[in-house]
């Protein structure tokens, strides 16, 4: 049996690993897992397929939620042939990144490929992320205004 | 009375293949791609997708270059396409202090948490017309420089620390939030089924009554608090899994407009505010909608409605460009029997006129001629 708080860290790891995937660009998913080699045998359940999902902001920032606008989504759930079920949703309409997503979802939950999985797609993900995120964050930083008093006449 | 008039169908399909050629133009020309629209007129896919209430870039980007550049047009057929989609459901709410910020200014506060970032902007270029852009010039890489991250607070939290200022809107717990593409709308509204109208609502008619109001109809001085543009994350839950997902990232752009407010009977002075939230970097759209917002809460305010900017119904039932263009658009389509029915009923009255006319002329020479 597992505990609450293992089934948590669990959880909370396997909704990171889906995040960085949903985040990938589908390129570089897709690059990273052809070279990955890992098993291609998953039975798709649903999709992929697309559709929408209304996006809702909180009125002045922090109130009342509201609708503001609607989004493409693409999601697809597999099944492995030893039975562990893989879920993905992402922004866009890019269909074979989520079917690939779900896979890695899937596969994930088999303790033996989790490591291997980690270091050939998710970290190199990660990594790409975290850099492209720094860049931006540098650019905007340079365009940030430094303030000076210029003191004019006698005190 | 319909009567059916064949005929055109010829017509038609010839006009749509010279359509199809004219927007080609010049074959001597690369034809342009949808990356490059996507990444060369990204403010006006931004504008696209924002009216056009759906997020995808590749498809305001195809839009864009279906409608010839024509922004109301591929709005229209960024709507039209969203109707064919099934609908996954509703996303949490995105929380834009945890923005990845692009840029992020402030003209209430010099000093704030996170500083002035100006980011992309035209704001002080001179607006001269650049021959160099003419050729193809290649831009300098952008500066860089690395900080330590540092939180960027909202303003508008800043500030509500005092108490001199409203806080972010409510509205009961338990609301479902209105959405207006599934209920047709029923004035009065709650203030997130406006927020949603304003969001889609066109950026001009949504400029215009924010100027209004600045000018004097339905005064209520602002000042931008906080416009920041940047990413957000979008997440959603599902019912196949216990934690929420996240979708990925959404460019945003929001603004927290402050507002001098007298008080009234049941509110003390203070500042009260107006909110603007849309897709991609609409930085006048934010803000203008920020300014409509404030205003149409003038009945919650306890203000008097003089100007149209503070009449919700006209305000909301006017601001979707696609309802407006449909309904001045199919003017020009044929009416040939409704006018045919008019010039009838024109012809006959004229004719009433004139022989009341006639007649008054008659009996005043009759009575000249016994006097």
């Amino acid at each position: 049996m597992v505990s609450r708080q293992e089934r948590q860290a669990l959880n909370e790891q396997r909704r990171e690993a889906m995040a960085v995937l949903a985040k990938a660009n589908g390129s570089d998913l897709l690059a990273l897992w052809n070279e990955a080699g890992l098993p291609d045998d998953a039975k798709i359940l649903r999709g992929p397929e697309t559709g929408l999902v209304t996006v809702r902001g909180r009125m002045g920032g922090g109130g009342a939620p509201f609708n503001f606008g609607e989004a493409t989504v693409t999601r697809a759930t597999v099944k492995l042939p030893t039975g562990e079920v893989g879920h993905a949703y992402a922004l866009g309409r890019e269909k074979m990144k989520v079917r690939v997503a779900a896979l890695i979802d899937a596969l994930r939950q088999k303790p033996d490929l989790q490591d291997q999985i980690e270091d050939k797609i998710l970290g190199p993900l990660r990594a790409r992320q975290a850099q492209a995120d720094a860049t931006r964050r540098a650019e905007t930083a340079a365009t940030k205004v430094d303030f000076f008093t210029m003191v004019r006449g006698e005190d | 009375m319909y009567v059916a008039v064949k005929g055109g169908e010829a017509a038609i399909q010839n006009a749509h293949r010279l359509l199809a050629d004219r927007r080609r133009g010049d074959r001597n020309l690369p034809s342009i791609t949808l990356e490059q629209i996507a990444s060369q007129l990204s403010l006006a896919v931004d504008r696209v997708m924002s009216e056009g209430s759906l997020y995808d870039t590749g498809l305001a980007a195809l839009a864009v270059k279906q409608a010839r550049g024509d922004m109301i047009e591929a709005i229209f057929l960024l709507r039209a396409y969203r109707t064919t989609l099934p609908r996954f459901g509703y996303s949490r709410p995105v929380d834009t202090a945890a923005m990845l910020v692009e840029r992020r200014v402030s003209a209430t506060y010099k000093d704030l948490p996170g500083g002035q970032l100006l980011g992309p902007t035209f704001d002080y270029t001179h607006r001269l017309l650049d021959p160099e852009l003419a050729e193809d010039a290649a831009p300098a890489a952008p500066e860089a420089r690395s900080e330590a991250e540092e939180a960027m607070p909202r303003v508008s939290d800043i500030l509500a620390n005092e108490g001199l200022i409203e806080e972010d809107g409510s509205l009961p717990e338990d609301r479902e939030p209105g959405d207006i593409t599934r209920e047709p709308p029923e004035f009065p509204m709650e203030r997130d089924q406006r927020l949603q109208a304003l969001s889609r609502g066109d950026e001009g008619f949504l400029l215009a009554l924010g100027y209004s109001t600045q000018r004097g109809y339905g005064r209520n001085h602002p000042f931008a608090g906080e416009i920041r543009i940047g990413e957000v994350d979008v997440e959603i839950d599902v019912p196949e899994l216990d934690f929420p997902l996240t979708l990925g990232r959404i460019r945003v752009t929001e603004c927290q407009m402050v507002n001098q407010f007298k008080g009234s009977k049941k509110v003390p002075p203070q500042f009260t505010r107006g909110y603007g939230l849309v897709f991609g970097q609409s930085e006048r759209k934010a803000m203008a909608m920020s300014l409509c917002d404030r205003a149409l809460r003038a009945n919650e305010l306890d203000e008097d409605i003089t100007a149209p900017a503070q009449d919700e119904e006209f305000v909301i039932s006017h601001c979707d460009n696609v309802q407006a263009t449909g309904f001045v658009e199919h003017l020009k389509l044929p009416h040939y029997v409704d006018f045919q029915a008019e010039l009838g009923l024109v012809r006959q009255m004229r004719r009433e006129y004139e022989e009341r006319h006639k007649g008054a002329a008659a009996d005043t020479e009759r009575r000249e001629a016994a006097e």
